[in-house]
């Protein structure tokens, strides 16, 4: 049995970040990582737009993970175990994981940091109806073929959802010689990036389709074409004006999921980000189970994940070290025009707290407001507000008196 | 050209059952399949359901097979390293309809079937979360689930591994008499045969013409299926039938033998050319959650990883299980729909008894037994760190979602059967069959079956020829940091 003050689950941005960060209160660190190299998904996001936020200039994915990956491959403090899949981790932080240097791997963790990321949407969950040929794969499976491993998927591509995802590959695979006919989105509004739209879609006049969606697929072992049909206001679409699309590719960007299989059953999950309810120091309902990045919930920028897997390190270190104050929680609830906030819980005392929400629709010139005990402690009025991009909103602490609301003004 | 005793038309769970049969057996055999794996067909895309035998009118061949197969199949499965399980099935029935129930009973009981009608009571012991509109049920303990693909494929690797040919990506064009049997020309070339079993599913009728033998008239029925996420195993311990109708067994509710939840299927008679298609409708996935919804409270679709479509081929009420009066040494397997899978060791058996017979095929003392393989994810600690130590390749988790490792799928491409598709490595496997349903492990899977075949990447295929996943190659190579 191997022991560590802080065991991150998790080797991407947001473990290198919570590790990096574990480390600079003085915690003794394992990172755990499923593939052969560290960074994540990032190390396939050779596109740039990264890092404008946290580094003040433009990386590309693969850029950004190495700054984090240098910092902890340098630092003796951080044991990086690679090709390691944790088969278990249980409630007093044993964890139980496998990879072909180490064998069965039994470590004792003071705290966890759970960042093991998120997962797509497949064809299966979004029932996908019509035939299955090859030429049908998640925007990100396409993407790591096209950028690890050398391989275009096809040659005329169609896209179901706007998802920022399905967005970099489409310009991807136009750079690449592919014909991108259409993008569909099944909402009124894109779930993607502002700036994907007119960097990937618009700048390569790829057009756009809102509340338009695949019906069915045709293709006996391969892809020949999808039908499509816009989509009433229920989501069902409609068939008298279904229309046939050939094309060889269908990739899908429908949605990420936080992959919280391995808790599931132990810490309390949000019905609606997928991942684990946290306070504002991002430990989850188990103590010293601690969440972030894209499996506490999805960000759109790894530079907020960057962000927030720093508070998470940090105060799994405070916590292994003894040293993480505890008090009095406050609940963070959403309403009126606010899907989710997070944290969950604010815990009574000093400084200052990032509210991070997203908006159910698209709002203009609309004011957020944040109220506790009651009384308004905050508000905020932006000129646009997606469902896409992730808002947030800062409050200090001292004004909290009572439970937190967030919801929009005038909705 | 090369000369065989027996050979077997397809390379479904029938005729592998029949070449399975035949390695108890001093004959030298040959299976061909069209396809570019065994269970293609309606193998791979049905219920797996193992039926007690009380649907079937009795002293039909259909309640024979099933019967007698029901009770071979927990040893088969057992013998094979097949995931199967008891689980008991239900039909479930609301009020007013115990006379349909007694009509199975009756049944059941000429068929030599337990079976029992329970109340609702008793059916809340079994099925806590039964709609509240089902009064009663006939209750069959011995109705079990099987993986019907791996069925199909380990009774191929059993024959293989006991002397039997398989060829796969071969299809055969034409059946010629000859003086010591028959000529079987395929694709890529000749073969002679003492006697030929057509056990082609949904083509048997294209072989029976390519014979000489009398034309069949087929019909084909497809049935939409949605498979839910394992975390929903929980919703259903039993198979869950409603009363049947002419249509068939009707849109079930049942657990699957890898712990999967599997709801469907539908029957929508469709043409030949749609039946080799197996496209979902969105109509037909509709009705299934209607059907599911009367059956079993509960049940969350939003935790549905896959829906598909399976095709069933029946020739009339029955199945036609029999030698040809005008080509004696060629046997018709014709119409095996359901209950075919139950029925399919049976079948085996009958067949490889009859070829024994006609061709005074001695008895072998004893047969290779078909190894277990080592699996991840139904091992204890100690075994994955024995396994892990022994081969690294089996401490390297490829697939997330089913926890496979690598050593696994090495030992799906080198079995004696081998998987040399994405596909084919899924259903031995389940290598992309989580939930995350291959979106991390396929070009995982795909570098691997590369360098195992020696093939480049683009030529990696998901199925069949034509099914190349990413075809193409990128104009510039990718720069590691």
């Amino acid at each position: 049995m191997k022991n560590f003050d802080v065991v991150v689950i998790g080797g991407g941005p947001a473990g290198l970040a919570a590790a990096l960060s574990a480390r600079k209160k003085g915690a003794s660190v394992a990172v755990l990582e499923r593939d052969d190299k560290l960074g994540g998904i990032l190390n396939q996001c050779i596109h740039s737009g990264f890092g404008l936020h946290y580094f003040g200039e433009e990386l590309t994915g693969p850029e950004y993970a190495k700054r984090f990956r240098d910092a902890v491959l340098q630092d003796s403090g951080i044991s990086v175990f690679l090709e390691t899949m944790v088969l278990s981790l249980s409630k007093d932080k044993i964890i139980c994981a496998l990879s072909p240097a180490e064998g069965l791997l039994e470590i004792q963790a003071k705290a966890v940091v759970l960042a093991m990321g998120c997962r797509e949407r497949s064809a299966g969950a979004i029932a996908l109806a019509g035939e299955r040929p090859a030429g049908i794969y998640t925007a990100g499976a396409a993407q790591r073929l096209c950028n690890i491993d050398g391989c275009l998927v096809g040659k005329e591509v169609v896209i179901l959802g706007s998802g920022d995802i399905g967005l970099i590959m489409a310009r991807r695979m136009t750079s690449e010689g592919a014909k991108v006919k259409l993008v569909m989105e099944i909402m009124p509004f894109s779930s993607g990036l502002k700036r994907n739209i007119v960097q990937c879609l618009n700048d390569f006049d790829i057009p756009l389709r809102y509340s338009t969606t695949v019906t069915r697929a045709e293709g006996k072992d391969r892809l020949t074409g999808v039908y499509i049909a816009p989509v009433d206001e229920k989501l069902a679409p409609i068939l008298e004006k279904e229309e046939f699309i050939p094309c060889d590719t269908l990739l899908l960007s429908v949605g990420l999921i936080p992959e919280n299989d391995l808790v599931s059953d132990m810490i309390e999950l949000s019905p609606i980000t997928k991942g684990a309810v946290v306070d504002e120091r991002r430990e989850t309902s188990l103590e010293g189970v601690f969440s972030a990045g894209n499996v506490l919930h999805v960000h759109d920028l790894v530079d907020n994940v960057s962000e927030e897997a720093a508070i998470a390190g940090e105060s799994a270190a405070l916590y292994a070290l003894g040293k993480l104050p505890r008090g009095e929680k406050y609940a963070v609830t959403p309403s009126r025009g606010v899907r989710y906030a997070l944290p969950q819980r604010i815990q009574a005392g000093e400084g200052k707290v990032r509210v991070y929400f997203r908006v159910d629709q698209v709002y203009r010139g609309k004011t957020v407001a944040v109220a506790s005990g009651g009384e308004i402690v905050k508000r905020k009025k932006t000129a646009v507000m997606a469902p896409g991009e992730m808002q947030y909103i800062e409050i200090d602490k001292t004004a909290l008196t009572g439970d937190v609301s967030i919801y929009l003004e005038e909705v | 050209m090369t000369s065989f005793d027996v050979i077997v038309i397809g390379g479904g769970v029938v005729g592998t059952a029949v070449l399975k049969s035949l390695a108890s057996y001093e004959a030298k055999t040959l299976l061909l399949e069209k396809a570019s794996d065994l269970s293609m067909g309606s193998s791979r895309a049905n219920s797996g359901i193992v039926h007690a035998g009380y649907d079937a009118e009795p002293g039909t061949k259909k309640a024979y097979f099933n019967v007698l197969g029901a009770k071979m199949l927990p040893a088969l499965a057992e013998e094979l390293h097949v995931p199967y399980r008891k689980t008991g099935s239900l039909v479930a029935a609301k009020g007013g309809g115990e006379a349909g129930l007694e009509v199975l009973l009756d049944r059941a009981k000429k068929n030599g079937v337990r079976a029992e009608i329970l109340s609702r009571e008793k059916i809340l012991e079994l099925e806590p979360k039964i709609s509240p509109e089902i009064q009663s049920a006939l209750y069959a303990p011995d109705a079990g689930v099987v993986s019907p693909y791996k069925l199909t494929i380990a009774q191929g690797d059993f024959a293989v591994l006991n002397g039997a040919t398989v060829k796969l990506n071969e299809k055969v064009e034409g059946i010629e008499r000859a003086e010591t049997g028959f000529i079987v020309k395929t694709s890529k070339g000749e073969y002679a045969a003492k006697a030929v079993v057509n056990a082609a599913g949904a083509g048997a009728k294209r072989i029976n013409e390519a014979i000489g033998e009398m034309s069949v008239e087929q019909v084909y029925a497809a049935g939409d299926y949605y498979i839910l996420d394992s975390k929903q195993s929980g919703v259903v311990n039993t198979v869950v039938f409603p009363l049947p109708d002419e249509k068939g067994k009707g849109i079930l509710v049942a657990p699957t033998a890898d712990g999967n939840v599997i709801l469907g299927p539908t029957s929508r008679r469709v043409s030949e050319a749609q039946a080799e298609r197996n496209a979902v409708t969105r109509e037909g996935l509709a009705l299934v959650r209607e059907g599911v919804n009367r059956l079993i409270s509960g049940v969350r679709i939003g935790d549905a990883i896959r829906v598909y479509a399976g095709t069933r081929t029946s020739v009339g009420s029955d199945f036609i299980i029999e030698e040809s009066k005008s080509f004696p040494g060629y046997f018709m397997l014709l119409g095996i729909c359901s209950p075919g899978l139950t029925s399919s060791p049976a079948i085996g058996e009958y067949v490889a008894e009859w070829a024994a017979k006609k061709f005074a095929f001695k008895k072998k003392e004893k047969t290779v037994p078909l190894p277990k393989k080592f699996k991840l994810s139904a091992c204890s600690i100690e075994e994955a760190r024995e396994k892990a130590k022994e081969d690294p390749a089996f401490g390297r988790i490829v697939c997330r979602c089913e926890k496979v490792t690598e050593g696994e799928i090495l030992s799906a491409i080198h079995s004696p059967v081998p998987a040399c598709t994405v596909d084919a490595v899924k259903r031995r496997v389940r290598a992309g069959m989580g939930r995350c349903q291959g979106g991390f492990c396929m070009p995982r899977v795909m570098e691997i079956l590369s360098r195992e075949l020696h093939l480049p990447l683009t030529a990696i295929r998901k199925g069949d020829e034509g099914s190349e996943i990413a075809p193409y190659e990128v104009k510039d190579g990718y720069e590691e940091l």
